[in-house]
């Protein structure tokens, strides 16, 4: 009962905090007088008019340049960490395959992480490599979703905006001052935000600890903030030093959800109309509840093979199954990936849910832009065989969806099983990849179909018992990365496009309304059928298998 | 609706027709233009070669897979049988016009006034473009033409099925006719106005044949939807048979091939052709003839129609609907005065004046012999009669009344004139000699039913818009009894086109018919154009619908078959899509079941056994093609409603109900199979 | 379309390398470090010159005086963290369980509370449950030769409360009541700290 009044304190919370940022966004997006001049500098500095609407190639062009650009660098900086400065603990450069598969973790906002932080990574990587990124890949994933909001609801003609201004007001005005102000609080909770390198204790029975620290709180609030989710620390936020008390935790589940959430309710403020947001966000909310409500109830049932009492194993003393719980979901629901529980220890059918809200692509809150343009996705097919059910060409605030956009649509839309289903097939059948697996029976199948559900969807977090950092996998995530991030980014933009060509028809009795329960139970059923079922089989295979072993009481 | 006997071909024969071209149509090059079928095909070709290899090396499990082998065979072939039904009742019709195209000799003049006796006799086929021909009473018209010189009484039956012959004449909004009508009486000079083989018959038969169909925008989106749905379920199911092994469970590939099937939207795929065929026959039932199916899905999305007032919501005519005697005039005084001024009057304004007077008489009007008629000419403006007794009666428009009589209306008059004025009606006054004795009020008549209709297509998010040559007054007056939602009063044809200009610019869809020459622009701007049979050929050109009856009211019609249309299919989408949940759980614990007999849970429809859970899944697969033909040819039944009414409806009864009923279904067809010892 | 793009990628990406890679830590680690240097540096616990550990970091016990940290599957390693990872299907998670309660029953004398037998998600768990705390609470008076009550007085007031009532699990850092344990309680063989 306490735990339900919590869920429903922390929700409200999240709302409270989610709203006033979406209004704050729309004014930064739309341009603030004050920071007018500061911007102007900034672009002159660069070479560009800010104030020149791009289409849509366009805007493409220069996400993915700007992604290009962010990748070798970053590549540049890991290979070359050892003779870099800021490398108190002596780490040495990375090698190539797990470069590259860390670079494109990092540009595409997964941040999936085959390394381990304290081990593997300078401090110099981890500030001028990675925080980079994490503000740029973040920066980037709320430029497109801008753009494609734009595209969704401005009027004919208009363009979808430019990405080099979007980009840098999406640092400069949202990112940087709320990571301001979550390091800080991060750190007078105790996270460690030192240059200082790993100390050396002697405990109090004698033994030798050598602990690492590092400026972990500022990577930290942005990690979380731009559902970024690459740990400073290779146990990410479940190490106490990322995550030391309760009130640090409950920021940073609310910075996870903070930006997806503010999204929803942006677009509605965008669209004029505030109810089309508030119904993608409820479409949203009712998927993540019921999500939460079985991880919540598996975890605090726990597992008799292990003992009475919650499933403690993998899970931290001060989180308890509640927040381990609410973690989980927020961080699978929103592309983060961050952990502050072992998702590998999970129950099985917890591990399912949080498969799902990788598998559907990311789209319940999902990662920052990206969550809200995914959603857009299954809108579209949403409204398009409901707009046929009426009696209509489909329309989406009065904007027709027709055959160009159904086929961008499925294009992005296919993203999913290819990374998933078809890499996934590949890691439980290649020997190169089998080696990985480290748990025999159902659970091995959820493994490896674990790390390529949050290699396609972009989240990074893992089942992490399994062996990513197997060159096969390197390589192959870093691939599937690259499709689960751009190719539903480029037919989005694409969609966005065609969209902003197209006369809005006014509403009228004869367009069904895109807001109320009606769409909200159209919505969650086509994410639920056209998404999930998909991957039905693969998952009887894994985590519904384990859980009737389990309940049979057999052991792998 | 149906005027055409021709198309009660009997059923029988239809059907075995059609049962014939389901084996035709399995042609590869057929079916490859509808990509869930042709991998239906593929998959059962696989499975079938499969089972014809273990049946001659003697491995077991042959049998169960030509067993399923059989039922994927019989979805293709039900599918084409779909089609080809719905393919079958367009035919009959296009065979019948077939026949009025007889290649015949007809006369052809070098000039439209060459005199007939030096017109050369050609082929009918050999006709172009620009030539002239002579007609005479009993010919077959060769192809479209207008008529350059003549007056003549046409017989259209064979086109649109109503017996009465028309009038041709040249000039005027009736000057076109069309191939295959027969000239009944005199003869015509008609020069040809379409090249061979593009005649508007030509044009017919293809379409109502479904040979040249087009695909429809939405039918191409919803292809591209399903193609990738069979794409994604292609790849679920390859990728099964790793994960499989990986679990230990060794899946037979013909349960993969049943799973892949059952999986892709065969159900839609299967009727979408027939979906589009039987819609587009709809049409041609309700005679009117589409220009391009993309006519037909754009009156589904209209949302402003365009109606002209005449024929479509009054009655043509003015009809008398009250008398108001002056002053010191008793009722029954001014009914035989206004009767009798109307006696020679044959317009139906006149009959109906006359008709009045009865009514209020209770009898017929006096008889007056030797009275001499005064026609209405535009100046007097009156018309009336002079009675052998000398009175003289006449009738006319206010202002010509007061002219002639000289006297000023009385109070009470003037009030009735003006009440009848502001109603939207037009006053006639009627005077004897110099007297004033009343005012006829004449009124337009909303045909009954308009009002209601007119709420139907309000409630379904359509604006109706009154066009009219009356004065705003008059018009806002019917505009108001007919229950439209804006007029355009005083219409020129300028007036139309912009009016149609400014609404398109806003976002709305705009539907209109029109007829003579000057409404061509505003058709071809309109979305949805339709022009009257009887109209001139610029009009039936710049539309994108031909309405063979010419009748105005036929614009709801279409938009409801536009509607119905994209609903059928939509709703028919969503029932095959939500169709998978029942059979993942038919087919999943089937094939893992010796891997994790616990999966055994997933079995809630208690299937009897693994075989007979596969193969109850693809029965039932081609079963429910065939039980929905009937509803596919028929369309989706359809109420005027709110758009979010109808998805509630449509979600409930193809969603849910598409959840369902295969869980029903197929745990029928599992109990049947039990029960025949088949599995 | 390329090219003209190419130059602001470039310096926008090395001006927010500069801003958000480098200003933006360094100038979190100066106003943390002036607020407050103990939570930013660690939180570590200084005894004279020799630092003992972190208060947020678990380390090894295994003297009998003193309270037991959850298991650690990097065996309470600060420099290299990980989990078992093991799923909840794993026969060597259970088996490894099972061992565990074995031995912390024959310890203690107490049946096993969950959080002692599972290993944390860290393996630096500083925390353990108040039940775990009081079951160890005879073996760690016993070997101090104090009253078992006085160890369990001692042990409750380390006792840290759910956030609000709603958020988190009531919990006892071990270090630190270790260390009040020494304080309190010393050791009859052994010198506190060292």
């Amino acid at each position: 009962m306490t735990d339900l009044l919590g869920y429903m304190l922390w929700f409200a919370v999240l709302i409270g905090l989610a709203v006033p940022a979406a209004v704050w966004m729309n004014r930064v997006y739309a341009g603030v007088p004050a920071f007018a001049r500061t911007e102007r500098t900034i672009l002159r500095m660069a070479g560009i008019d800010g104030s020149r609407g791009m289409g849509w190639a366009e805007y493409a062009i220069a996400v993915l340049i700007l992604n290009a650009v962010g990748f070798f660098l970053l590549y540049a900086i890991l290979r070359l960490q050892g003779v870099l400065p800021q490398n108190p603990d002596g780490i040495v450069g990375m090698s190539p395959d797990l470069a590259f598969n860390t670079a494109i973790s990092f540009i595409t906002n997964t941040n999936w992480q085959a390394y381990s932080g304290e081990a593997q990574l300078s401090y110099f990587s981890q500030m001028a490599g990675l925080t980079v990124q994490n503000f740029l890949s973040a920066a980037t994933g709320m430029a497109v979703g801008v753009a494609v909001i734009r595209g969704f609801t401005e009027p004919k003609g208009a363009t979808l905006g430019n990405f080099w201004t979007d980009m840098i007001r999406s640092v400069l005005w949202i990112l940087l001052p709320m990571s301001v102000l979550l390091a800080l609080f991060l750190a007078l909770q105790g996270v460690p935000q030192t240059l200082l390198g790993a100390i050396q204790a002697t405990g109090v029975e004698g033994q030798e600890q050598i602990i690492a620290r590092g400026p972990a709180a500022a990577q930290i609030a942005i990690k979380q903030l731009g559902t970024n989710g690459g740990g400073f620390f290779g146990v990410n936020s479940a190490h106490p030093f990322e995550n030391p008390t309760i009130a640090s935790d409950l920021a940073q589940t609310w910075a996870i959800l903070l930006i997806p959430v503010a999204f929803c309710f942006l677009f509605g403020i965008m669209a004029k109309d505030r109810r089309q947001g508030v119904a993608i966000f409820a479409s949203m909310a009712v998927m993540f509840v019921i999500g939460l409500a079985t991880i919540h109830l598996y975890e605090t049932w726990g597992n008799p093979l292990l003992g009475s009492g919650a499933n403690m194993e993998g899970k931290e003393q001060r989180f308890g199954a509640m927040l381990s719980s609410l973690w989980a979901a927020s961080t699978t629901a929103a592309s983060n990936g961050s952990v502050n529980a072992m998702h590998d220890s999970f129950m099985p059918l917890s591990g399912l849910v949080m498969m799902v809200f990788m598998q559907i692509g990311e789209v319940i809150f999902g990662g920052v832009g990206a969550g809200l343009y995914g959603m857009l996705l299954y809108v579209v097919l949403a409204v398009f065989l409901a707009g046929l059910m009426v009696g209509r060409t489909p329309e989406y605030l009065g904007r027709k969806i027709e055959a160009r956009e159904v086929t961008l649509a499925m294009l992005a839309f296919l993203s999913m099983p290819l990374g998933i289903l078809v890499f996934a097939a590949l890691a439980v059948t290649v020997p190169a990849a089998t080696a990985a697996i480290q748990d025999a029976g159902p659970h091995g199948l959820s493994e490896a179909l674990y790390a390529y559900s949050s290699a396609t969807g972009n989240n990074g977090s893992a089942f992490a018992g399994w062996g990513a950092a197997l060159p096969w996998h390197t390589t192959a995530i870093g691939l599937v990365m690259l499709l689960g991030r751009y190719a539903i980014i480029l037919p989005m933009l694409a969609i966005a496009g065609s969209l902003i060509r197209k006369q809005p028809a006014p509403e009228s009795a004869g367009t069904f309304p895109t807001h109320g329960p009606l769409f909200v139970t159209l919505l969650v059923l086509t994410v639920v059928i056209l998404g999930a079922l998909t991957f039905f089989p693969v998952l009887a295979l894994g985590p519904i298998a384990e859980e009737t072993a389990r309940l049979a009481g057999q052991t792998f | 609706m149906s005027k055409h006997p021709i198309l009660r071909t009997p059923a029988g024969q239809l059907q075995r027709a059609a049962i014939r071209d389901a084996f035709v149509k399995l042609d590869p090059r057929r079916l490859k233009s509808n990509p869930v079928m042709f991998a239906t095909a593929v998959t059962a070709l696989l499975t079938t070669v499969l089972g014809l290899r273990d049946l001659v090396s003697g491995t077991g499990g042959a049998g169960a897979t030509l067993h399923i082998s059989a039922w994927l065979w019989i979805a293709v072939l039900f599918a084409n049988y779909a089609e080809a039904l719905a393919e079958g009742r367009g035919r009959a019709r296009a065979d019948s016009l077939r026949a009025t195209k007889a290649d015949t000799m007809v006369r052809l003049l070098a000039e439209a006034n060459t005199p007939p006796e030096e017109a050369t006799m050609v082929a009918s086929s050999g006709l172009r473009e620009g030539q002239y021909v002579l007609v005479t009473a009993g010919d077959i018209i060769p192809t479209d033409a207008e008529v350059v010189h003549g007056v003549a009484s046409v017989d259209e039956s064979a086109i649109t099925g109503e017996s009465a012959p028309v009038i041709r004449e040249s000039g005027g909004d009736r000057s076109s006719v069309t191939g295959g009508t027969r000239i009944v009486s005199d003869s015509l000079v008609l020069r040809v106005t379409a090249e061979p083989g593009k005649s508007f018959l030509d044009r017919m038969i293809a379409l109502v044949e479904g040979a040249e169909r087009q695909r429809t925008p939405n039918e191409i989106a919803l292809n591209i939807l399903l193609a990738g749905l069979t794409l994604i379920f292609l790849f679920v199911v390859v990728t099964l048979e790793p994960f499989a092994s990986f679990s230990g469970a060794q899946i037979p590939v013909v349960a993969l091939a049943a799973l892949f099937v059952t999986l892709i939207p065969t159900t839609i795929g299967a009727l979408l052709s027939a979906i589009g065929i039987a819609g587009m026959d709809r049409l041609v039932r309700a005679n009117v003839i589409a220009k391009s199916g993309r006519a037909v899905e754009a009156a589904g999305d209209v949302d402003t129609l365009l109606l002209d007032k005449t024929g479509t919501i009054t009655f043509g005519n003015r009809m008398a609907d009250d008398l108001f005697p002056a002053p010191g005039v008793t009722r029954e005084a001014l009914a035989v005065a206004a009767g009798l001024a109307s006696l020679a009057d044959e317009t139906p304004e006149g009959k109906s004046v006359t008709e009045k007077a009865r009514e209020i008489l209770g009898r017929g009007l006096p008889e007056a012999p030797g009275a001499e008629a005064v026609p209405f000419t535009a100046q007097t403006r009156l018309s009336g009669v002079d009675l052998p007794d000398g009175r003289r009666l006449r009738k006319g428009a206010v202002d010509a009344i007061m002219r002639l009589t000289g006297q000023s209306l009385p109070a009470a008059l003037a009030h009735s004139v003006e009440t009848i004025a502001r109603s939207g009606g037009t006053p006639l006054l009627v005077a004897e000699d110099r007297a004033i004795l009343g005012v006829i009020h004449l009124k337009d008549i909303i045909k009954p039913g308009v009002r209601e209709r007119f709420a139907d297509l309000r409630a379904m998010g359509i604006r109706t818009v009154m066009i009219t040559g009356d004065n705003p007054l008059t018009a806002a007056a019917i505009a108001a009894e007919a229950g439209v939602d804006d007029f355009l009063a005083e219409a020129t044809p300028e007036m139309k086109l912009d009016y149609i200009r400014k609404a398109q610019a806003g976002g709305r869809l705009v539907a209109m018919c029109g007829d003579g020459s000057n409404d061509a622009p505003a058709l071809a701007q309109a979305d949805v154009g339709v022009a009257m049979n009887s109209g001139t050929p610029a009009a039936k050109e710049a539309a994108n619908l031909i309405d063979l009856d010419s009748d105005p009211t036929k614009l709801i019609e279409v938009v409801m078959v536009g509607k119905g249309l994209l609903i059928s299919r939509g709703s028919l989408t969503t029932f095959s899509i939500a169709n998978d949940v029942a059979k993942y759980f038919a087919i999943l614990p089937a094939i893992f079941v010796t891997a994790y007999p616990g999966l055994s849970v997933l079995n809630v429809m208690q299937l009897a056994s693994p075989t007979s859970a596969i193969l109850s899944a693809v029965i039932f697969n081609a079963l429910i093609i065939v039980a929905l033909i009937p509803l596919a040819l028929r369309g989706v039944k359809y109420a005027p409603s709110s758009a979010a009414a109808l998805l509630r409806r449509n979600l409930l009864v193809y969603g849910a109900g598409g959840l369902i009923v295969p869980f029903l279904g197929i745990k029928a067809v599992d109990m049947a199979l039990a029960a025949l010892n088949l599995a | 379309m390329f090219l003209q793009q190419f130059r602001p990628a470039l310096v926008l990406t090395l001006g927010f390398t500069f801003l958000t890679g480098l200003a933006y830590p360094l100038a979190i680690t100066g106003f943390a470090g002036l607020a407050s240097p103990e939570a930013s540096e660690g939180s570590l616990i200084i005894s004279g010159n020799e630092v003992i550990g972190s208060r947020l970091i678990a380390q090894p016990f295994s003297g009998a005086g003193y309270l037991h940290p959850r298991p650690s599957a990097s065996g309470w390693n600060a420099a290299g963290t990980s989990a078992s990872n093991l799923g909840p299907t794993s026969a060597k998670l259970i088996a490894d369980v099972a061992q565990r309660r074995a031995a912390y029953e024959t310890e203690n004398g107490q049946p096993a509370p969950i959080d002692a037998v599972t290993g944390s998600a860290s393996g630096l768990d500083p925390d353990i449950s108040p039940e775990n705390a009081l079951a160890q609470a005879e073996r760690i008076a016993k070997a101090r030769g104090v009253e078992a009550g006085a160890v369990l007085d001692l042990i409750e007031t380390h006792v840290e409360s759910p956030l609000l009532g709603l958020y988190g699990l009531p919990r006892i850092n071990v270090l630190e009541t270790n260390l009040a344990l020494d304080a309190t309680f010393p050791l009859p063989t052994q010198s506190p700290g060292n």
